[in-house]
């Protein structure tokens, strides 16, 4: 029991000493703009163009479960008008980065592991180095730095959903007035809550190409071994995600002056 | 010019490789035989660094490339071409992006010269008109020689074959075998086959080494290897099983 406590632990560590080490060398790689911004251009459609459906259709239904929540608990301190702030609030700074993060971990992380963890099995990745290519240059890269820049666009796309949703649901629906409900929208969701929600999007974004990217370059042998790299890159992605959002929650309200 | 010095390599606690070494010379055509499982691929990945022995030098034109990192051995790479057992094509890729990806990659050239010489190295292959096809569409034998025109088209001194004749037919196999003379003889390359085929090893290699038991059992030219009367290279070349595998 004890030594397949130590193994766990001895695996986890080096798990995470092998992503910092991968961190480290796409970060040199990038320096020397080694990757082709083709490569990056074909991940920026493929995580930000194809994410398109499911990141819309989650900001828009979180802004309206939100709106309507919001306003069944504050219609009894008659501040009905407040719903919509809430939602703006939340979506900005929290639901916003940290949903659309966990729908493209869900659908490209997988994706990521899968693609590499193939080419790993059948040989691709020997094949590039054989062709004096990087892996880290060919495949790491060119999806981490689009992962990058496409989470931050994804996220103001679901917050703008979300708050467009949550504001036709009050209106339209609970009745509430929408003048108000839109002065105080405005009034209590400052630019820091979105450049917080920015920031952790940009994160996020590096959290899942990284662990996408390890999980594939590392996965076993054989069909069983992309199965697991795919479902651990989505897990590990996710589970990733939820605590960094905590710290960087601490961190960043501290550093505006939240807390 | 290749050469190995006492080269050891284990996976976990089996050991694979114990102390070969071998030299070969620029513009020489060596066939590496033994049996299947008998750390062939194992020695010609360690020719390319694609593994790292666990002792032992590898010696690429006199520059020891076994304490080289993966970016010192990208520079050494470019001398070499390799074809996979497995053809290893990128298979998101047409056969011409496949083809080209090495001149893209490290050449700064225009389309029209890339697409020029992706259509001379297919010719070479025998594959002329095949730029546009899928990798997926591509038969055994296909994928082998879009393979080869993968790893020479960027004129590597030295091309390394993993089993490049095996799941073909005789006929297929006869066509890869002249392919792999053809390539050798018109860019003067130095070539590696690894195979377990005798008809290949025969056809391809003017010298032969043999692997058995982890070490280096046997080498010399191919006329005296394959008349050779040692009862355990003879039993490899008349593929005569032991009496406890029947």
């Amino acid at each position: 029991m004890n030594l397949l406590a130590n193994r766990r632990v001895h695996d986890t560590l080096n798990g995470l000493g092998q992503i910092t080490l991968l961190a480290r060398d796409a970060f040199a790689s990038l320096l020397r703009l080694r990757m082709t911004w083709r490569d990056v251009l074909f991940q920026i459609y493929f995580i930000g163009v194809k994410s398109q459906l499911v990141v819309l259709v989650t900001g828009a239904f979180t802004g309206m479960v939100l709106g309507a929540q919001t306003y069944f608990q504050f219609h009894k301190v008659k501040m009905d008008t407040a719903s919509l702030a809430v939602v703006g609030v939340s979506m900005c700074s929290e639901l916003g980065p940290v949903l659309t993060a966990l729908m493209v971990a869900g659908r490209v992380g997988a994706s990521m592991a899968a693609e590499i963890g193939t080419m790993r099995v059948t040989e691709q990745i020997d094949a590039l180095r054989t062709l004096a290519t990087h892996p880290v240059d060919y495949l790491v890269v060119p999806r981490l730095v689009a992962a990058h820049i496409v989470l931050p666009l994804l996220t103001v796309e679901s917050v703008v959903m979300g708050i467009g949703a949550g504001y036709l649901v009050g209106v339209y629906l609970l009745g509430i007035d929408p003048t108000y409900l839109w002065y105080n929208m405005l009034h209590f969701t400052h630019d820091v809550d979105l450049v917080i929600g920015l920031v952790k999007a940009f994160i996020f974004g590096g959290i899942i190409a990284l662990i996408g990217c390890y999980k594939g370059m590392t996965c076993g042998l054989g069909a069983q071994g992309v199965g697991r790299a795919t479902t651990e890159a989505v897990v590990y992605a996710s589970i990733s995600i939820l605590i960094a959002n905590f710290f960087l929650t601490l961190v960043m309200g501290k550093l505006v002056g939240q807390l | 010019m290749i050469e190995v010095r006492q080269l050891h390599k284990s996976f976990g606690a089996q050991e694979v490789l114990d102390g070969i070494s071998f030299r070969i010379e620029s513009g020489e055509s060596v066939a590496i035989i033994g049996r299947s499982g008998g750390g062939k691929s194992v020695l010609l990945k360690h020719l390319i660094g694609l593994l790292q022995p666990d002792s032992g030098e590898v010696l690429i034109d006199g520059e020891n490339i076994v304490r080289m990192n993966e970016r010192q051995l990208l520079g050494v790479r470019r001398k070499f071409g390799m074809v996979f057992q497995g053809a290893a094509l990128f298979d998101s890729m047409t056969v011409s992006e496949n083809v080209a990806f090495g001149l893209r990659r490290h050449e700064h050239l225009t389309e029209a010269e890339i697409s020029r010489r992706v259509a001379a190295t297919l010719e070479l292959v025998d594959l002329p008109g095949t730029e546009n096809k899928n990798s997926a569409e591509l038969s055994g034998g296909m994928r082998k020689r879009v393979g080869l025109a993968r790893a020479i088209i960027y004129e590597p001194q030295i091309v390394l074959y993993d089993e490049p004749t095996t799941g073909l037919d005789p006929i297929v196999s006869d066509s890869i075998d002249q392919l792999i003379l053809r390539v050798r003889d018109r860019l003067k390359v130095t070539t590696v086959v690894v195979t377990h085929d005798m008809r290949t090893a025969r056809r391809v290699g003017q010298r032969i080494l043999m692997l058995n038991e982890k070490k280096l059992y046997a080498t010399g030219p191919a006329d005296e290897f394959f008349a050779s009367r040692d009862a355990v290279v003879r039993q490899f070349i008349d593929g005569v099983a032991d009496a406890k595998e029947n």
